[in-house]
């Protein structure tokens, strides 16, 4: 029962906060209400027990990117598009289609059957902690798409300064 | 307990939110916003059934995502940057050089 309730706390603080990320009007306003949002979503991961996945989401989404995205907003000047007209005309066409996919998906579910289960049983987690289980993974099986992701932020670090530098000296 | 089909519906309101905020919302940091909301909701998904199937790939796999994440936060914010001192203005519908 308590955890019920705990997961309709959590499910519908995300879903308030994820309508009031996309109709503030103003960036900063919503980038302020995702924040929020990231915590909460890292409290379901708590929830799931996947401690170091809710540590990531903190630090590197509530940390970095959210940070990143407050950076940009404080540096440009939007003052004048606030003002404007912030949505498309058809926006309910937009929404109907949104509704009509949700309960498509949602009916969807009731087809679902479980697979069989895996080793990694909450006790398997418990006695060796979820960050060594999740590390000795990714470190044997999942090496190479490790590197691969290594080789994204390599690029990302070098595209981002290329893109967001005034002028390349030639 | 809670079932797993409340968290695969929570991930699909949540994805939807943001669908409707991608398609709707003309401020392209807002687009950029709608599209974190879409990847956290399928994070939420694959965390839940990672942890309904006792496996862990589940996680390694949102690891991924947020590595990407990170990456095109990175990558999206510099266009956004770059086309604001060129354009003056963040708002999509004034973006329309490509049009031919």
């Amino acid at each position: 029962m308590l955890q019920q309730l705990f997961f309709g706390y959590y499910a519908f603080i995300i879903i308030g906060l994820s309508l009031l990320v996309v109709t503030r009007k103003n960036p900063g306003h919503s980038v302020m209400w995702m924040l929020l949002l990231f915590f909460h979503i890292a409290g379901l991961y708590l929830f799931l027990n996947a401690e170091f996945i809710a540590a990531i989401q903190v630090i590197v989404y509530a940390g970095a990117i959210l940070v990143l995205f407050l950076f940009v907003v404080l540096l440009l000047n939007l003052r004048e598009e606030i003002a404007l007209r912030q949505t498309v005309g058809s926006w309910p066409v937009a929404f109907f289609m949104c509704a009509i996919l949700f309960v498509a998906v949602t009916a969807a579910l009731g087809a679902y059957v479980q697979g069989p289960v895996g080793g990694y049983s909450i006790d398997v987690i418990q006695n060796e902690t979820h960050a060594k289980a999740l590390g000795k993974l990714l470190y044997t099986e999942y090496l190479f798409p490790f590197e691969i992701a290594s080789l994204i932020l390599l690029v990302a670090v070098v595209g981002a300064v290329v893109l967001a530098k005034r002028k390349l000296r030639s | 307990m809670v079932p797993l089909h409340w968290y695969l519906t929570l991930s699909a309101a949540v994805f939807m939110i943001g669908m409707f905020g991608f398609l709707t919302r003309r401020n392209i940091i807002i687009m950029f916003m709608s599209l974190e909301l879409m990847l956290n909701a399928v994070n939420i998904s694959l965390v839940s059934f990672s942890h309904y199937l006792q496996d862990m790939r589940g996680h390694i796999l949102v690891f991924f995502v947020i590595t990407v994440a990170a990456a095109e936060a990175a990558i999206g914010l510099a266009i956004i940057i770059t086309l604001f001192r060129n354009k003056q203005t963040a708002h999509v519908d004034e973006m329309n050089e490509m049009k031919g």
